[in-house]
Formats: C-alpha cells, structure tokens, sequence
C-alpha cells in the first residue's frame, strides 16, 4: 500500500493538455524548419545558418506506451501542456537546440536497455527494460523543473523514489556518493558523434548527489509523464528527476548509477566550473554569473504573452523537505 | 562585365529590400502571437533579432568590397537602409529582453545590462549603433561633414561588439560565432590599408 502525504509545497493535478495542440505540434515545428532555412536574414530562429549543411531528421515517431500508476492528487498549479514538456528539451546527446531533442531522437532504441547499479552496495543489480516499470510501484508526481537558463515548467512524472532503489542495493559505509552515468552510444546519439549539434560538451553525461539527497523522499527516477513511458528527447527510457535542483541535475536515459566514496565529477562542473556547481540548488540568491536567477519565466499554454515572470523560491520551493540537507553549508560557496 | 540598374529603378529596388527585410521580423511576431514558436517563443525572439541584427550588420560591411571588387557601384544606394534595419533588429532584440524576458521589471533590465558584461558590452554596441541610426539622414550627413566619416567608421567597432556579444552569450558550443567572426574577419580583410593607416596614427 502506498501512503502518501501531501505537503503544502506539493503540486497537485489541474489541467489536461489540449488535445488539439497536441495534434499540431508537427505542424510548428514544421514551421519553425521554415523559419530558420527561409530566412537567409534572420540567421538563427530555431534552425542556425549553419543548419544549412543539414541535419538528419526522422519523422517516423517514437512510441509511447500507456502506464499503470497511482495517480497524482488535483493541482493548484498549472500543468506545463504535454507538447511543450516534449518539444522544448535540453539533451544535447540529440542536439543542442530546444527543439532539436525532439526532431533528432525519434529513432532511439529503448528496448533492450540494462540500468546497472554497482559500485560500494552490497547487493549489485541489474535493471533491464521490463524491470524499469516493475520492479517498484510507480506513482505520479508532479513537480515543478527549474532550468538554470531561469525558465520553468511543471510536469506530471512518474516514476518511483530513487531512495527505493537505494535500499534495494543495501549500500556499504563506504558509499558516500552516487554517480549517474547516461548511455554513451554515439550511433544512435547524434550529438555524441557530431559536436556541433552536441554542444561542445563531453559525453557521456554523468551527474551525481550525495547519499542523503538521493535517500530524500523527493528523488525521483523517473520512467513517464503524462500517462506515458517517456519519450526519448525527455531522457527515455529512465531519468533521474531532483525538483530542488536546476534540471541538469536530473540527468536522462541513465545506464549506470554508481555507488563511491568521494564527490563524483559532473558534466556541467567540469566544463565551467565558475559558472556550474556540483549542487546546483535553486538559489534565488546566487546568480549564474551571465544572469539572474532571482526570477524565471514559467513555459505554460498560450503565445508570448502568456510566459509568466514568476519570483523563484529557495530550492524551487521545496525548502521543507530539502533544506535540512545543506544546514551549516554556505550556499554561495556550495552553489 | 558590368552591371549595373538605371537610376530610375533604384526606388523599385529599395521597395523589394524593405519587404525581404522587413518581412521576417513581421512573420516572427505574428507567429509569436499565435503560439507557433515552440514551447519557448521568448528564447527564440530575443535570439532571431540579435542575429538579424548581427546579420545587416555584416551585410552592410560587405556592400562597399562587393561594390570595388565587381564595380557594383549601385549597391552603394542600399548600404544606409541595411545599416537601419541593423538598428531596427538591435531595437526590437533589445525592447523583446525588456518585454518578454524581464516583462517590465525595469530594476531587473537595468540591474542585468550593468552587472553582465556580455550583455553591457551589446549595450555599448547598441548605443553606438544609435548615434549611427540618428545621423544617417543625408540632412545631417552635410551639417556634420569630415565628422560623419570619422562617426560612422564606428560601424567596425559595433560589429565586432555585435559578435563578441554573440560568442559571450552561448552556453556551450562556440562553432557558431567563431564562423561569425571569421566572417567579421574576412569583411575588415577588405580594409586592411584603412586599419593599417588608423593603427600608424595612434602611435
């Protein structure tokens, strides 16, 4: 039985996507293509100028499937629409472009895929694709996603407490750390082979959080959203999701987490150390040294109007249940 | 070969470059407006005008080596309204950060054009791209003989401004600007007496 308790923080379920946005989202970015080859002028709209050497695009789709799962209670928050949380994606491994993720990756294979938890546990596994939706009960939870270019959305995961998957590898004294790794396959990921549309950075991704972070009851791994498996340009076929921290936290289509004693290196860290800590907890606070982070732009329905400048809360407004975590740290030092 | 339009079709010409110019910046708000520009039509406006921007910038710097390598003489005619609509794409990149991005919160503008060098730096640029825009008239041009030259060489400077504005604001991958600035490159290889005289006066 699964006993859930509600905190005032939470997210509760509202809105369902329009179907009709849905339907169309081919068509936009149908449209955007348009823009950013047509307008020799413009230069970069969605497409760059130099997406004029061209890029591979598969058009045939990626199927979701249906999922059984405790649904989330109603939200007082307005859910992000589903062809928004799936259209607009950093994930360089399919490009480094919003809309690249969902253009580029259509064709990636889920299935077979083996998530392998090793290192200081005492019980070492395996997960392979029928395990991710099995071997724990999966339930909804809707979460607000705080990138660090200061825009936000909220999505319906679902997915099961990474602290589950903890306990089930019985960690040694030893473990200090977890260390997540993304699959390194640069046949299937155009960006790991082409470093243009990989944005430069190193592959394969790796993230990490310490053992108390990943033992707190708001880690989430992540196999759906919106009633469905992911898709693959939102990190199919498993994710980790830490609403706490900046999404790049929450790194996607996890093939290994590891167990060790000592802080694991991270993608972003690595690359601009100044400008990306190994914390990454929203902090209104502390600015990325390029911009702001006092406020964010909430992505819900609607045109250019309707993208809301919000204030952004301490630990994206989930200081009840994280904040103890870093009590006696200083977070601008730890930022 | 040379080629060139009868003085009289020059207005017709103009016509046409307003509309290849213009249109884009039409098409890219009516397709904001009605949601068709992705999830974030924000991120993508801000982006499309700085690169026109950035884009007339270079297209006016390449009118006059076009113009003496080709005896293209005519192309002169159109170089000032490319220039404007340079300003007029910085204007509208710069009014969207204030709009949309920041949505009027005049603190945050302000705070964000001081504390950000890149985005100072593109301020700078865009100052400078002003006084260009306001002397522009052939009225002024006259008042302000030797001086207009000397101003309006500043064209160089916002331009180089313009791509480190661009390189300074990318995230991870720089393959991009560094095109832009060997494009920037390419267009000053062109004025290398000129540069060369310029840098002897200094010292």
């Amino acid at each position: 039985m699964l006993i859930k308790s509600i905190k005032p923080s939470d997210s509760k379920e509202h809105q369902v996507t329009d179907e009709k946005i849905y339907l169309d989202r081919r068509h936009y970015l149908k449209q955007m293509g348009f823009l950013g080859a047509g307008a020799l002028l413009s230069g970069n709209a969605s497409a760059s100028l130099l997406d004029l050497f061209g890029d591979e695009t598969d058009t045939s789709l990626f199927k979701q499937r249906d999922l059984s799962y405790t649904p989330a209670k109603a939200s007082a928050e307005t859910l992000t629409p589903e062809t928004k949380v799936i259209t607009h994606n950093n994930f360089y491994e399919f490009g480094a472009q919003k809309n690249q993720p969902a253009e580029l990756s259509q064709g990636f294979k889920v299935d077979p895929w083996t998530l392998t938890i090793s290192g200081e546990v005492e019980k070492p596994f395996t997960l392979d694709y029928d395990d991710l939706y099995a071997a724990f009960d999966l339930e909804e939870r809707i979460y607000r996603l705080r990138c660090v270019e200061a825009w936000s959305m909220v999505v319906p995961w679902i997915g099961f407490s990474l602290a589950d998957l903890v306990k089930k590898a019985k960690p040694t004294s030893k473990a200090k750390y977890l260390a997540f790794e993304t699959l390194y396959d640069p046949e299937q990921m155009i960006g790991q082979r082409n470093r243009r549309l990989g944005g430069g950075i190193s592959y394969p991704y790796i993230e990490g959080l310490r053992m108390d972070e990943a033992l707190n009851p708001l880690a989430l791994m992540s196999v759906g959203l919106y009633g469905k498996t992911l898709p693959p340009q939102n990190g199919a076929p498993i994710r980790l999701v830490v609403p706490w921290k900046y999404g790049f936290k929450s790194i996607k289509s996890v093939v290994g987490i590891k167990f060790v004693d000592r802080e694991p290196p991270t993608t972003w860290n690595l690359l601009a150390p100044h400008e990306y800590g190994f914390y990454a907890n929203v902090n209104p606070e502390v600015d990325h040294p390029r911009w702001s982070q006092a406020s964010e732009r909430r992505i819900t329905t609607g045109g250019i109007f309707a993208q809301n400048r919000i204030d952004t809360l301490p630990f994206n407004g989930y200081g009840d249940q994280v904040a103890s975590l870093y009590s006696g740290m200083n977070l601008r030092n730890y930022y | 070969m040379v080629l060139s339009i009868p003085t009289d079709r020059i207005p017709l010409f103009k016509a046409l470059l307003h509309l290849v110019l213009f249109y884009p910046l039409i098409n890219l708000y009516v397709d904001a407006f009605a949601d068709r520009l992705g999830a974030d039509p924000v991120e993508v406006v801000i982006h499309f005008t700085g690169m026109g921007a950035i884009n007339c910038l270079l297209i006016s710097l390449l009118i006059s080596p076009l113009a003496k390598t080709f005896k293209l003489g005519f192309l002169i005619h159109f170089r000032r309204m490319i220039g404007l609509y340079a300003f007029v794409y910085a204007l509208c990149h710069i009014l969207n950060f204030l709009f949309f991005e920041v949505q009027f919160d005049l603190r945050l503008f302000i705070g964000e054009i001081f504390q950000r060098p890149y985005i100072t730096l593109g301020m700078v640029a865009f100052v400078l791209l002003l006084s260009l825009a306001l002397t522009s008239s052939a009225k002024i041009r006259r008042k302000m003989k030797k001086n207009w030259q000397k101003l309006h060489n500043f064209t160089y400077l916002i331009a180089l401004l313009g791509v480190i504005h661009f390189y300074w604001s990318v995230k991870s991958d720089i393959t991009e600007p560094l095109v832009y600035f060997a494009l920037y490159g390419a267009l000053m290889a062109f004025r290398r007496d000129r540069l060369k005289h310029w840098s002897n006066r200094l010292r």
